[in-house]
């Protein structure tokens, strides 16, 4: 049974890596389905959070992998239920002026914000868990969504840290 | 502190590894090094094409343990590295290619040789650098080192810009390497030892799988003290031969695909497999569901990546073998196992490996073993990939670790001729010994010039069937003997050799079967002997592909 598991994976900030990680995917077999990538507190290093899809043998084997790779510092994986996890969406939908309340109202009810208005379109920024942008994205497909750009998963664990 | 240029430091650093050869080819983008290596810092052997570069390094990696070097020019030299580079990556060979580059201003504008053999070789190698800053090339230089030959080794490749090496900087070698990611060594055994030696003792028919692990981590003396301690039989992957005494009586050679039945047998029957130093890879398991079905599996690696990965194992330990067995050793009883052995010794006096031997034609299986009864099972043998490469493998009774060097996981033709350069190198002075295919010789058959120029006294064994024999196997076996390009129109390999100005002598005759490779044997310098060879041999035992093992035909008492 494979499910989405979250890898939030440290490496070193130096030019190649995230070709190294995805060719390791490809090359492996391995299904992503976001890999999100940027600086940390330290300078030196990135942050990779990966979501995969994989049963618990083929988790193993992508972890093992990765831990081989001599740029990979750390590779923890998140336990769902005890993490912040976030993603970021930026969605341009059609609004006519009469539409435009309603969709307003919508936008409050899920915490987004309005980031761009034209007379016939609205842009909106939402962020939060994926299933939160795509209970968004659902409702807004009523409108005629124009474009639509994700970050990709974000997380970290909850709690004190190691 | 005075100021060296790049392709100095390069010289210093390579020094400072105590390198004492490097196979190269020269071009546009290296010839900062080439030109220091006009005083001869080291040995440098010129071979005749890049791919043979990286063979024989690999070559001169596998028979004397220590890092081989090879190098290279940019584009097109550095694409030649790389079927050499995945060949030493699947057997786990320490390996460091060095490359030049174009300059670091034109990189990325499709300069003229310009390759990008970082991103090319990401995925054949253990790791690989483009060093952009002459800042970093000393301590580059140092990690690729230590990452080839500590933990799994493994290719690393160095790529290095043509205004880098002639940049200058002050030369400071590092110490140590800081690699807060590299982890050679994982081993985290707590309680697994004695859990493994209480499945060991209380097992009624243990086999212990040691493959190229054994060997690489030094671990084949006290895995024989393991065995013959515990009373376990042994059978040993491709990789692995050599690591046990094949003419011991706990021995049982090779299983797999063209493994013993015996060995096979043995995988059937065993009820705890100790694999060692092996990956399971798909020609030793067959179909997996019938792999070794009686048998809990033990797993011992240091590659934590391999455990679990073809087969469930129901103890793992990480670690090196040599390691691991050492400590396991003081843990395990000595048991009789009276009726387990009497059963391996039945099936070994039951179905040997052999060959009908009446038709006029020579066997290739008889050059083989009239090559282990003429070196006493004490040369070197390195092999092409084919059918040669499985009689090789089955027999010539290997004693020794590294003296069977071949490619086993690539299956790399045209490794052999420049892997046997490099251990030729290597091992000055011992007798090596390339048994090759016709189809695979030809390969880098250019090499004849590089033994020629250097003396180098290899003795080549062409066992001439003059097909792709392997291929024609499978082709009679499961294509309805359909032989599409599989017979080969070969040159007067006698007359090449000449050329070459290499001895060259044929053996068609079986009763000169001997004298001739004796002849060979005996000869100061380099050899090529053309065997011809009865050409539609097969070879026996076989596990059809997607077979499981106990399926496997041929080779029984009576074989047709
Ligand atoms: C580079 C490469 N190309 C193709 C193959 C596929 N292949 C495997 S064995 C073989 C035949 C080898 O012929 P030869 O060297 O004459 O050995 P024989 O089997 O006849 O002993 C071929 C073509 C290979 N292993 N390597
Ligand atoms: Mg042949």
């Amino acid at each position: 049974m494979t499910s989405k598991r979250i890898l939030s994976v440290t490496v070193a900030n130096k030019p190649g890596v995230l070709s190294r990680i995805t060719g390791l995917f490809s090359r492996r077999n391995y299904n992503i389905n976001s890999l999100n990538v940027g600086e940390t507190e330290n300078p030196e290093y990135s942050r990779m959070t990966i979501v995969v899809d994989a049963d618990d043998r083929t988790l193993e084997q992508i972890k093992s992998q990765l831990d081989k790779l001599v740029e990979v510092i750390q590779i923890t994986e998140l336990d769902r239920t005890n993490i912040v996890d976030r993603d970021l969406a930026l969605i341009r939908v059609n609004s006519s002026r009469s539409q435009r309340s309603e969709i307003i109202q919508i936008v409050d009810t899920f915490r987004a914000r309005i980031v761009d208005l034209s007379t016939d379109t609205i842009m909106i920024e939402a962020t939060g868990t994926p299933s939160k942008i795509e209970a968004l994205i659902e409702i807004l497909k009523d409108f005629g969504i124009i474009d639509i750009v994700r970050t990709g998963l974000v997380a970290l664990n909850r709690g004190v840290v190691e | 502190m005075s100021k060296l240029t790049g392709a100095e430091i390069f010289i210093e650093s390579l020094k400072r590894e105590q390198v004492e050869v490097i196979f190269g080819y020269p071009g546009g983008k290296n010839i900062p090094i080439y030109n220091l290596l006009y005083d001869n810092p080291f040995k440098h052997i010129l071979v005749r094409h890049e791919q043979a570069a990286a063979h024989a390094a690999d070559g001169y990696a596998r028979s004397t343990g220590k890092v081989g070097v090879c190098l290279a020019t940019s584009g097109p030299g550095a694409t030649n590295l790389v079927t050499g580079l995945a060949t030493a990556y699947m057997d786990s060979v320490p390996v460091v290619a060095f490359t030049g580059q174009v300059d670091t201003k034109s990189i990325g504008t499709d300069a003229f040789q310009e390759a990008d053999i970082r991103g090319i070789t990401m995925p054949v190698t253990k790791h690989n650098y483009l060093v952009t800053d002459i800042k970093d090339l000393a301590r580059t230089i140092k990690e690729a080192f230590y990452i080839a030959r500590t933990g799994r080794p493994g290719p690393v490749l160095v790529d290095m810009p043509v205004d880098v090496l002639g940049a200058r900087m002050e030369f400071d070698y590092p110490e140590k390497v800081d690699l807060p990611g590299y982890e050679p060594d994982l081993t985290t055994n707590g309680g697994k030892l004695e859990r493994l030696a209480e499945e060991i003792n209380s097992a009624e028919k243990p086999l212990i799988f040691a493959g190229g692990g054994v060997i690489t981590s030094g671990a084949a003396e006290v895995l024989r003290e393991l065995a013959r301690k515990a009373r376990i039989p042994v059978i040993t992957s491709l990789m692995g031969l050599g690591a046990y005494p094949i003419d011991d009586e706990l021995s049982l050679g090779m299983p797999g695909m063209h493994g013993s039945r015996y060995a096979n047998y043995a995988l059937c029957e065993a009820d705890l497999l100790i694999g060692v130093g092996v990956r399971f890879d798909d020609r030793v398991t067959g179909r997996l569901d019938a792999f070794a079905p009686k048998a809990k599996i033990v797993h011992i690696d240091i590659d934590p990546a391999e455990i679990n990965k073809n087969v469930d194992t129901f103890i793992s330990l990480v670690g090196d073998a040599k390691e691991v067995l050492s400590k396991l050793l003081p843990l395990v009883e000595e048991i009789e196992r009276k009726e387990w052995l009497a059963q391996v010794a039945e099936w070994k006096r039951k179905y040997p490996l052999a060959y009908k031997d009446e038709s006029r034609d020579i066997k290739p299986q008889a050059v083989v073993q009239e090559l282990n009864r003429l070196t006493g099972g004490k040369a070197i043998i390195v092999t092409e990939v084919g059918q040669h490469q499985m009689w090789a493998a089955q027999y010539y009774n290997y004693s020794y670790p590294r003296n069977f060097i071949t490619s086993g996981g690539l299956g790399t033709m045209g490794f052999g001729l420049p892997a046997s350069i490099g251990a030729q190198v290597g091992r000055e002075g011992e007798l090596v010994i390339d048994i090759s295919g016709d189809g695979s010789f030809q390969m880098n058959v250019q090499e004849l010039a590089t033994i020629s120029e250097y003396n180098l006294p290899v003795k080549i064994v062409i066992i001439n069937n003059g097909t792709l024999g392997m291929v024609r196997q499978w082709q009679e076996l499961l294509h309805q003997k359909r032989y599409s390009s599989t017979i080969l129109k070969n040159p007067d390999f006698v007359k090449l050799a000449d050329a070459y100005g290499i001895k060259g002598i044929r053996i068609e005759n079986k009763d000169e079967l001997a004298v001739k490779l004796n002849e060979a044997l005996e000869y100061d310098g380099p050899v090529l002997v053309d065997a011809v060879v009865a050409w539609e041999e097969n070879v026996w035992p076989m596990v059809p592909p997607g077979a499981g093992n106990h399926e496997m035909i041929g080779g029984e008492q009576d074989d047709k």
